[in-house]
């Protein structure tokens, strides 16, 4: 049988009253990808109520923001979502360039979406990988990891770092993409191409996997709405909301790509969004490796010492797991007075207690893994 | 459900009143500059161009005239199209008519200003269908933070609250659950506070 809404608070109620308890999931659950926990109210295999207790990893990264100089913040944003850096970093910078009103090259632009593309391709990897380990499936994440790890050489190559890559700067790059990176990530585009197309063939089109998420764990555009869930959260709702279209920034207006939409709700549709969202991205990357000029890559004379004009700047971009803002407080001095960091798995959980209602647990734990929850977002 | 940038004006000029209007327009010691009175004293109608800026030209910097309540600005410059500052009262209003309009809320937060003994409290919403972002903004004495709460209206704001709770010791009246959130369960700190010390 479906769990849905209906059928789970008729069931209960045909047999009388029945007890609750409350199950303590994590904050070290395997399934909860982190030290999250969910304390849930059940009754019998059904949830009640399901309320995410987060924290466990808070940094105060908002804090370090008031008592640093903006450029010595910016490695801080590569470590909020770890799996998707280049995104976070492009964010921060993008504000601090928006108040100092700083023209970056166009050669850094489009380096900047080569290398966010390749990040949010490996950020899809992880979360596909460790969905199907939540389903059960452990093979499919040796494949992920093993892809993955091109795109990784390929960043380290160009910045040094396998994660945590702060690689852009006020103004353009760290260093200049070199000809060894511009043809490895060609030869990767052209590697990925069947290897996508294997994944259809060996994981999306499986039977168990489509009845694990086919229909479990409906979030409406209308939910999205109500608490701000962004990214694939509300792209599978039917609603084509993308940071890349709706607030242009970088080059992507120059850059021709679909934004993959389903109007299904469930996790299958969550699912689908980011499979084809993988095949856009390498549309991009090759679109701008053919577009890439040449000259330079960092704009001139940006000061080392940034003083920001007074006043409140935000700048948003679309990362792997939807709109993450950065808001800016300046008031004149070398140090920022106030640094907003808007989550998307933040927002993207906070739908969870009433998405899970009167689901059962497994089937909330897969819509769980749709979600794509990354801990050390929610908790910056 | 998809407002213009020019219907949301109007409605937010109505929602603050006229009383607002003119004690920002009022006269400090150097006559403030017309531009930033034009949308106080006739509502949005003059600037109705698509989306032109109808009072990005900030008050002269000599003494602090308080800028215009409402203020249409540059994405470019700025990240959002529209700015408004209500009164604390008016945040639930202002949240309500843009549930009508179709925005998403993006964040809550605050903004500690000690030297003015003040905290401003930002909530940034977010249009799903359009590209429309809005800032809403208003101040509450440092001494007596406090203001009501718009996880009524916006049930994302409910966890935002909590995190600017946690964060400034702002209180939201109504709201369900304002416990320690990120911070540890025991927490009697607010650490964005400015004069705060570990």
């Amino acid at each position: 049988m479906i769990a849905t809404r209906e059928t789970v608070s008729a069931a209960p109620a045909a047999q009388g009253p029945q007890e609750t308890f409350v199950l303590n999931l994590g904050p070290q659950h395997p399934a909860a990808h982190g030290v999250l926990r969910v304390l849930m109210t059940m009754e019998g295999e059904w949830i009640q109520r399901a309320e995410p207790v987060i924290g466990y990893i808070h940094r105060m990264h908002e804090k370090m923001g008031e008592n640093r100089t903006w450029a010595k913040f910016l490695p801080n944003t590569s470590r909020i979502d770890y799996l998707s850096a280049m995104h976070y970093t492009h964010a921060f910078v993008g504000a601090v360039e928006r108040a100092m009103k700083i023209e970056v090259p166009l050669r850094a632009e489009y380096a900047r979406v080569i290398t966010s593309e390749l990040n949010r391709i490996s950020s899809h990897m992880v979360w596909w990988g460790a969905l199907l380990l939540d389903l059960g499936g452990f093979t499919p994440i040796l494949y992920a990891f093993d892809d993955r790890e091109k795109i990784l050489d390929l960043l380290e190559g160009l910045c040094g770092a396998r994660l945590t890559y702060c690689y852009y700067r006020f103004g353009g790059l760290y260093n200049d993409v070199d000809d060894e990176f511009l043809r490895g990530t060609r030869d990767f585009v052209q590697h990925l191409r069947p290897r996508l197309k294997m994944y259809r063939d060996l994981v999306t089109d499986n039977v168990i996997l489509r009845k694990r998420l086919t229909n479990i764990g409906p979030i409406d555009a209308e939910m999205c709405r109500r608490y701000g869930a962004t990214g694939p959260v509300i792209r599978g709702a039917g609603v084509p909301y993308d940071v890349r279209r709706m607030e242009p920034y970088s080059v992507y207006p120059r850059l021709d790509f679909k934004v993959p939409m389903y109007p299904e709700c469930d996790s299958m549709a969550r699912y689908l969004v980011r499979m084809d969202e993988m095949e856009q991205s390498l549309r991009i990357i090759e679109q701008a490796l053919d577009q890439i000029p040449t000259g330079p890559f960092l704009a001139p004379k940006v000061p080392r010492v940034l003083r920001l004009p007074a006043g409140d700047y935000s700048y948003a971009v679309e990362a792997a797991r939807g709109r993450f803002m950065v808001r800016i407080v300046s008031d004149g001095k070398e140090i920022p007075y106030r640094v907003r960091l808007r989550a998307p798995s933040f927002s993207n959980l906070s739908l969870y207690e009433e998405a899970s209602r009167g689901m059962i647990l497994p089937d909330a734990l897969a819509m769980m893994g749709s979600l794509d929850l990354v801990i050390p977002d929610i908790d910056r | 459900m998809n407002p213009t940038l020019d219907q949301l004006i109007a409605q937010f000029t109505e929602l603050i009143g006229p009383e607002a209007f003119a004690a920002a327009a009022a006269p400090a010691v150097p006559p403030s500059p017309p531009a930033a009175t034009a949308v106080g004293t006739t509502g949005a109608s003059p600037a109705a161009g698509g989306g032109v800026p109808v009072a990005a030209a900030k008050p002269a910097p000599a003494p602090a005239a308080p800028p215009p309540p409402l203020q249409a600005t540059q994405h470019a410059l700025k990240g959002y199209d529209l700015d408004a500052r209500v009164a604390p009262n008016q945040v639930v209003d202002a949240a309500r008519l843009l549930d009508r309009a179709g925005f998403a809320i993006d964040a809550v937060t605050g903004v500690d200003w000690l030297a003015q003994e003040e905290m401003e409290i930002v909530y940034d919403y977010f249009h799903p269908s359009q590209s429309l972002r809005m800032v809403v903004r208003t101040r509450v004495p440092r001494a007596a933070p406090e203001l009501p709460s718009i996880s009524g209206v916006f049930p994302g704001a409910n966890w935002h609250e909590r995190e600017t709770h946690d964060f400034f010791g702002i209180r939201f009246a109504g709201h369900p659950n304002l416990k320690p959130f990120l911070l540890p369960e025991d927490a009697n700190f607010h650490p964005l506070r400015k004069d705060y010390t570990p």
